[in-house]
């Protein structure tokens, strides 16, 4: 089992911004017990929302040629909890990328109230040595096909992302 | 340009911003990994925003120079050599690295940048 804390892409810019999209449901086994009687979406785990969201844009903007790693949230601010049957929208913007890092910033709503927001830091790691595989390539690409990337991505241009044969 | 004392303001923010410390910690003289808390991977985030702030573009190595100090000519036997102290002083002419000479090991070169060398070099890039 993968860790999903995004259930797709509504939006996708090539390098640039996305909107992705999360339904919290008490179907969440983690929200069982995070407070009984009282389900909140932990706000840890919207960060990790944050990093999906912000960490694909930037990891498909070099062709997964890297690992994409989160290595600082900063800035992290959040308003109030997302709790069952809200739908958490996740903005993320690239800020600036160079080849050993990025900087994003990402927004999350719900409805039209900002929940939270926070800036992630990410490296790009070589694969290498000291540097495990984070994924199989077909497993990279069935995540990426259930967070329809290429049926909603475009590029630069605004043309359609082409699916790489992984 | 900017005065000094400007400088020293934003690149204070930008410190305060990426490394999550108080502001009154962050003293000309502080070091950047031992008073500071710098990590390698922080000082790229510095350089996003000190880029940002002064809209200044900084190379990679040319901040914190790690090439240098992971360089089997440059180091010997956890030492930087004469030859390495030679690439530091051309690379980094905004840093005082005289304390750093007397020992020179790698594991030194931690407590060697300071706040003031971060402004010196951000001055030196504004007059360039």
């Amino acid at each position: 089992m993968r860790w999903f804390w995004i259930d797709r892409f509504d939006e996708f810019v090539r390098g640039t911004r996305a909107v992705a999209v999360k339904n919290v449901s008490l179907a969440e086994e983690h929200l069982h017990d995070h407070f009984p009687g009282a389900a909140l979406m932990p706000n840890s785990l919207v960060v990790e929302g944050m990093a999906q969201a912000a960490g694909l844009l930037v990891a498909e903007s070099i062709q997964f040629n890297r690992r994409v790693v989160l290595a600082k949230v900063a800035a992290a601010e959040f308003h109030f909890d997302a709790v069952p049957g809200d739908t958490i929208r996740f903005h993320a913007e690239v800020l600036d990328i160079k080849p050993a890092g990025s900087l994003t910033k990402v927004r999350t709503m719900v409805g039209d109230r900002v929940q939270g927001e926070a800036e992630l830091f990410f490296a790009h790691l070589e694969p290498g040595a000291g540097v495990p595989q984070l994924f199989e390539p077909a497993e990279l690409m069935r995540w990426l096909d259930h967070m329809h990337i290429y049926d909603v991505g475009r590029d630069e241009a605004g043309q359609p992302l082409v699916r790489p044969d992984l | 340009m900017p005065s000094r004392d400007e400088i020293f303001e934003k690149v204070k923010a930008a410190l305060v911003d990426a490394l999550g410390v108080d502001e009154e910690d962050v003293s000309p003289s502080a070091t950047m990994v031992g008073d500071l808390g710098a990590e390698s991977i922080d000082f790229l985030d510095i350089v996003f925003r000190l880029e940002k702030a002064f809209g200044i573009k900084i190379s990679r190595g040319e901040l914190f120079p790690e090439d240098v100090l992971s360089s089997s000519e440059f180091v010997t036997n956890g030492k930087v050599n004469s030859a390495g102290l030679a690439a530091l002083k051309a690379r980094m002419p905004f840093a005082d690295l005289a304390k750093f000479e007397a020992n020179p090991s790698v594991q030194n070169f931690a407590n060697t940048l300071t706040v003031e060398d971060m402004v010196r070099y951000v001055s030196g890039k504004l007059a360039a």
